[in-house]
């Protein structure tokens, strides 16, 4: 405890030194290959899915594994992302950073709006009335023909590799900053024990909705980026499926664990796109996929706990407080 | 004057009274026994209190305000704090979180600073720290600070409710059955613990408890409760020969 006082830059350690190091190797690798066409089209477009599903399935893992709360809704958030970033950049010719940050708004209020009557509903009663919000929020937009309606919705692709691993990282440190902050922990106490939370004066209403409206913002942030590269978007891509499809990568890397969601996610992609070829076999082999984990590691590949580089500051042992 | 004053309180569950027309009283810096037998309302009076409960009838009035129909984390805001009969710990976190979360209230730094990694938050999460370590200190538990709640021996998991309740910086501490399940060497340290914590936190604490050692042990003044009502209070002393409670306790005399 001591040690601590004496740091006067509490960011700057070892630990997230090498993790800065690590990303900007990665981001350097693939956009190196890309630039000199070695990455063809395809991988790409799955590294860049995969930044996509780690947005969602940290932002899920946010709700579900670490503020307890089963809300099957995240594909719903995901599409007034999409579609209300397509909007500004289309219809109004916005910028499209614009773009993704009104979507990201609009999420997030549409979360507060749906969080604060439904969050009062418990395990079962949520997922259910979640699952049908989203499915709501997907008939909306296959009615409304402004954006397109059933016919889907063009918009010109401006992310890229860079965008989408920047904002990828940039949504997973403030999903860990705030899990690793008192206010984090005031949502973890609810999973834990919410009566008891409420007799330490944790107002879980609060919580739980603020939990859920930063859940959906980033869900909404995904949908921007997704809007904005896949060249297309429809209602059908957003259904409650993809919304399961979330929320299994969250369970397949372990609840509560963030490293968990982002190995979950890149597992998810990377297996879907190496089944690409046999769509008939790709439910059936995911399906296997997840009753082999669930026999041999039931809290998930992490369960709970995180990988981190907490080795390479020995002498912090035991306090966490670190920061990508 | 009176730090919690109770009035007619009333708690019906769909036409069965747990607690009919209860009155307490409790001054500052008292230390007061609430007790009676299996089923008497006891945890039911403790739930009305913190709010856990909406009274059916009657007033709380603490710090000389009226405080039932607040929510549970309001009434902590107030001043009242709790442990529980069955232990509810946050199992799956370590012992230093289950205590910094507690602290949350008195939080100094809001959450954009926390995502942000301002330098308010590290002061902030290092003064939390402190505090939470010394107090775990105070209850012997520094050394298993990283544990998992869960993990602790049983006596080790009283002890964390209490210091836990602790951290709210409470001014009425109400403590449930918090010698349940010790043995007779672990109650006697409890009973040193609360009177020292008593003196140290400047607190006034009610507590339930079955140990009848224990409560005539530390308690001033004694409430005993039976069927929901209140049917004796005074001193250790008074109880103790008071026929009624001897009925409530072990029965009507033969004959």
């Amino acid at each position: 405890m001591s040690n601590m006082e004496k740091n006067k830059f509490p960011l700057i350690n070892r630990k997230n030194v090498i993790m800065l190091f690590l990303l900007v190797a990665v981001y350097g690798i693939v956009q190196f290959l890309q630039a000199n066409g070695t990455l063809s089209r395809f991988y790409l477009l799955t590294l860049i899915l995969a930044c996509i599903y780690i947005i969602l399935a940290v932002s899920q893992n946010l709700i579900t594994g670490f503020t307890g709360q089963l809300a099957i809704g995240h594909a719903g958030f995901m599409a007034i992302g999409a579609y209300m970033s397509a909007m500004v950049v289309v219809k109004m010719n916005g910028h499209v950073v614009a773009g993704l940050i009104f979507g990201a708004l609009m999420a997030a209020l549409a979360g507060i709006l749906i969080g604060i009557p439904t969050l009062r509903l418990r395990g079962d009663y949520l997922a259910i009335a979640t699952l049908g919000l989203g499915e709501i929020v997907r008939i909306f937009f296959l009615n409304w023909d402004y954006l397109g309606g059933a016919t889907g919705f063009q918009v010109p692709k401006s992310m890229n590799w860079t965008w989408a691993f920047w904002l990828m990282v940039l949504s997973v440190v403030v999903i860990k900053n705030f899990i690793n902050s008192s206010h984090g922990r005031a949502c973890i106490s609810i999973r834990e024990n919410e009566i008891a939370a409420e007799a330490m004066g944790i107002n879980t209403t609060k919580y739980k909705v603020i939990a859920f409206a930063l859940g959906a913002m980033f869900a909404g942030l995904a949908g921007g980026i997704y809007a904005n590269f896949m060249f297309f978007i429809q209602p059908g891509t957003f259904s409650f499926l993809k919304s399961f499809e979330i929320l299994v990568m969250v369970v397949l890397g372990g609840l509560g664990s963030i490293t968990g969601s982002i190995i979950g996610a890149v597992i998810m992609t990377v297996v879907s796109a190496v089944l690409a070829d046999v769509p008939e076999l790709r439910m059936v082999i995911i399906a296997v996929l997840l009753i082999i984990i669930m026999i041999f590691r039931p809290n998930g590949i992490l369960g709970t706990k995180e990988f981190n580089l907490n080795f390479l500051n020995p002498q912090k042992k035991g306090e966490e407080n670190g920061t990508t | 004057m009176a730090l919690l004053k109770v009035e007619n309180l009333s708690k019906s569950f769909s036409g069965l009274k747990a607690v009919s027309n209860v009155d307490l009283e409790i001054k500052e810096g008292e230390l007061v026994g609430l007790i009676g037998p299996n089923g008497a309302g006891k945890t039911t009076v403790f739930n009305l209190l913190t709010g856990v409960y909406e009274p059916t009838e009657g007033t709380i009035i603490f710090k000389g305000q009226k405080i039932n129909g607040l929510a549970p984390y309001k009434i902590s805001h107030r001043g009242i704090a709790r442990t529980f009969q069955n232990i509810r710990l946050f199992g799956d976190l370590s012992v230093i979180d289950n205590v910094k979360i507690a602290y949350h209230q008195h939080v100094s730094y809001n959450i954009l600073s926390g995502i942000l990694r301002l330098p308010k938050f590290f002061r902030g999460e290092e003064e939390i720290y402190q505090k939470a370590y010394n107090l775990l200190k105070i209850f012997d538990l520094h050394e298993k600070k990283d544990e998992l709640a869960k993990n602790l021996p049983y006596g080790q998991q009283r002890r964390l409710e209490i210091a836990r309740a602790l951290a709210t910086k409470p001014s009425l501490l109400l403590l449930d059955e918090p010698a349940a399940g010790m043995n007779p060497q672990e109650t006697q340290n409890l009973m040193d613990l609360i009177r020292w914590i008593r003196k140290e936190f400047d607190l006034t604490i009610l507590l339930i408890e079955h140990d009848m050692s224990l409560v005539m042990g530390i308690c001033e003044r004694i409430y005993v409760l039976d069927y929901g009502m209140i049917i004796a209070h005074g001193t250790p002393d008074e109880i103790k020969s008071n026929p009624r409670v001897i009925e409530a306790y072990l029965g009507e005399e033969a004959g």
